[in-house]
């Protein structure tokens, strides 16, 4: 066959050497190989008492931020859920009743806010489609459970806690939203 | 051939009749095999160890992509391509994406270009390590796949320091990528330039000369370049054949054609000249990388094509134009050109094209993938006809027909 390129070569056609004819030559080398690495760094991390520090960038557990003053960012426009390929975000929406200013940022809110973890294959379009800064990844592993019913994450597990906000900042690298 | 297709034409009536005191017996090898490396069957009819025929099946794990992606935005079908052949998710992404910039026929600055250079080169490196080390194991030497694994999971610390994730990345964006190289990326890039030619060849020095994996290798599952070619091998596989036939130099995207590489080849498309060529890729992938990485340009590490790629986030915040864009783009309701395009990429396993047809609607009319390991898939019963049942193992393996690949 002839050549379709003038960048080929030929990679096996090398004719054993004597040396090479010989199996014990190779057996040792292979075991002086695994000799030494007995004595080199172990690579394995012993996980859970210590634990790999992953990207800023990473996308792990979702979370519903909150602003500076402690109310909900997500005003339930529905562009998260359109930008999901795996249809796994449900939202409902409610109108902000007055008294409720300290909740919601916006006149608009999402009363119910579901994001089924069977069904999210952590693609990052939900937090990219976001344009409330309401909704990001964060470097948290969504933790195991028994039951199906269990994976599915409300507002009580999505919204972070007022007390321990979760640090996003490292992960806003295309700018933040200026109050007016 | 003709003697192959009446030995299969005559499998199913036969398969009542074997007895346990017969010669030949039927054999499953698969669906859910541990030496099979995922989800593949195969009724093997043997004599002994033997092989006589056998008969594949398709479709264990098949999720209908084609199908999904009809019901997808543009956007939302990167996802889909991560889990076409998961060992090298960003070749696939990419591809998908430089299919839709040809379509919208979008001007891509030479940044963009090294910088995918440098991320489908690392993810060829990825694939073909668990190829080649893998090839190790179903020869029985489990050291060295232990030792590249390390590597590995470099390649793959890079590729989360660009998109967040590892395995299934759904790296880049149609237009370039969602970030720029970070410094920490920069820093693990250059550790990992340096370090891995060591691992490499201490690697490469257990196997590729070692005259016992030399003979258990060498005549295991070959194909000639003219049968290759009749059934449309492309990819590491055709070059083992012996027919230098490389996507990246025979059509060169994403400014190939700017490096200096070699394309290997083997002699007799055995799994030997497979592992070699494989080998051999990876050197120059990293040449690749290193010419890529040491020149790479000036510039945006985007395109300027507002009608796909997303604004700033800060504009959105912050300006009713860029919202107003941010939500046609999410939504799909950009305009997309009517036409039909094929692109291809060189993947882990082979040309990966990928075809579509837009009727100008948010969704593609119709998208069909190229697939190689589907295509390899076809040629195993040949391959393997007139071998041991071992050797059946060892050549799905160097084939390296990954099963998400193979069933989409």
């Amino acid at each position: 066959m002839q050549s379709l390129s003038n960048k080929s070569k030929v990679v096996s056609d090398k004719p054993m050497t004597f040396m090479e004819r010989l199996y014990l030559p190779a057996v040792f080398g292979g075991m002086w190989i695994t000799f030494k690495h007995l004595f080199k760094k172990h690579n394995t991390i012993k996980f859970p008492e210590k634990q790999r520090i992953f990207a800023p960038v990473y996308r792990g557990q979702h979370v519903l931020k909150r602003d500076e003053k402690g109310r909900e960012n997500c005003t339930a426009c529905g562009l998260c859920a359109v930008a999901c390929p795996a249809e796994a975000i449900t939202m409902t929406s409610a109108e902000r009743k007055k008294g409720e200013e300290h909740l919601y940022r916006e006149e608009k809110y999402a009363s119910m806010y579901e994001i089924n973890m069977l069904r999210c294959i952590f693609c990052g379009l939900c937090e990219e489609a976001c344009p409330k800064e309401a909704i990001f990844l964060t470097d948290r592993l969504v933790p195991t459970e028994f039951e199906r019913k269990d994976f599915i994450y409300g507002k009580d597990k999505l919204v972070e806690s007022k007390e321990n906000p979760i640090d996003i900042s490292l992960r806003q690298h295309t700018g933040k939203r200026t109050e007016k | 051939m003709n003697e192959l297709k009446q030995q299969k034409i005559s499998l199913n009536p036969e398969l009542s009749k074997e007895t346990i005191d017969g010669e030949i017996a039927t054999l499953n090898l698969g669906p859910t095999h541990p030496a099979t490396h995922g989800i593949f069957q195969n009724i093997l009819r043997v004599d002994g160890e033997k092989i006589l025929s056998s008969v594949q099946t398709v479709g264990y794990i098949h999720r209908a992509f084609e199908k999904l992606a009809e019901r997808r935005s543009y956007n939302q079908i990167t996802t889909i391509t991560d889990r076409l052949n998961y060992c090298s998710s960003p070749i696939n992404n990419m591809g998908w994406e430089m299919t839709v910039e040809k379509l919208i026929a979008a001007d891509i600055p030479k940044k963009v270009d090294y910088m995918r250079v440098i991320i489908m080169e690392l993810a060829r490196i990825a694939d073909h390590l668990i190829c080649n080390s893998v090839i190790g194991v179903d020869t029985g030497a489990l050291t060295g796949f232990t030792y590249v694994f390390q590597e590995r999971e470099k390649i793959y610390e890079l590729f989360e320091e660009v998109c967040g994730a590892r395995l299934t990345t759904n790296i880049g964006r149609i237009g370039g990528f969602e970030r720029d190289f970070s410094p920490t990326f920069h820093q693990k890039l250059k550790s990992f330039l340096k370090t891995f030619p060591k691992v490499f060849n201490e690697f490469d020095s257990l196997l590729s000369r070692n005259r016992i994996f030399m003979d258990r290798t060498k005549n295991t599952g070959p194909i000639s370049v003219e049968r290759a070619l009749d059934f449309g091998f492309t990819g590491p596989n055709l070059r083992a054949a012996g027919l230098d036939y490389d996507v990246r130099n025979m059509n060169p995207y994403s400014s190939y054609q700017d490096f200096d590489f070699i394309i290997p080849v083997g002699v007799q498309g055995d799994t030997y000249d497979r592992f070699m060529v494989r080998q051999e890729e990876i050197r120059q992938s990293l040449k690749i990388i290193e010419q890529a990485y040491s020149n790479i340009p000036e510039g945006n590490y985007h395109a300027d094509i507002p009608d796909f790629y997303l604004p700033n986030k800060e504009m959105v915040y912050n300006n009713m134009e860029a919202l107003i864009y941010h939500f046609k783009i999410v939504m799909g309701e950009t305009p997309v050109p009517v036409g039909e395009v094929y692109h291809s990429v060189e993947g882990g396993n082979g040309e990966l094209g990928f075809h579509l047809i837009s009727d100008g609607g948010r969704t593609p009319y119709r998208l069909q993938f190229r697939r190689p390991c589907f295509i390899y898939y076809q040629a195993y019963p040949e391959m393997i006809t007139g071998q041991s049942i071992s050797d059946a193992v060892l050549t799905l393996s160097s084939l390296n027909v990954i099963a998400g690949e193979l069933d989409a």
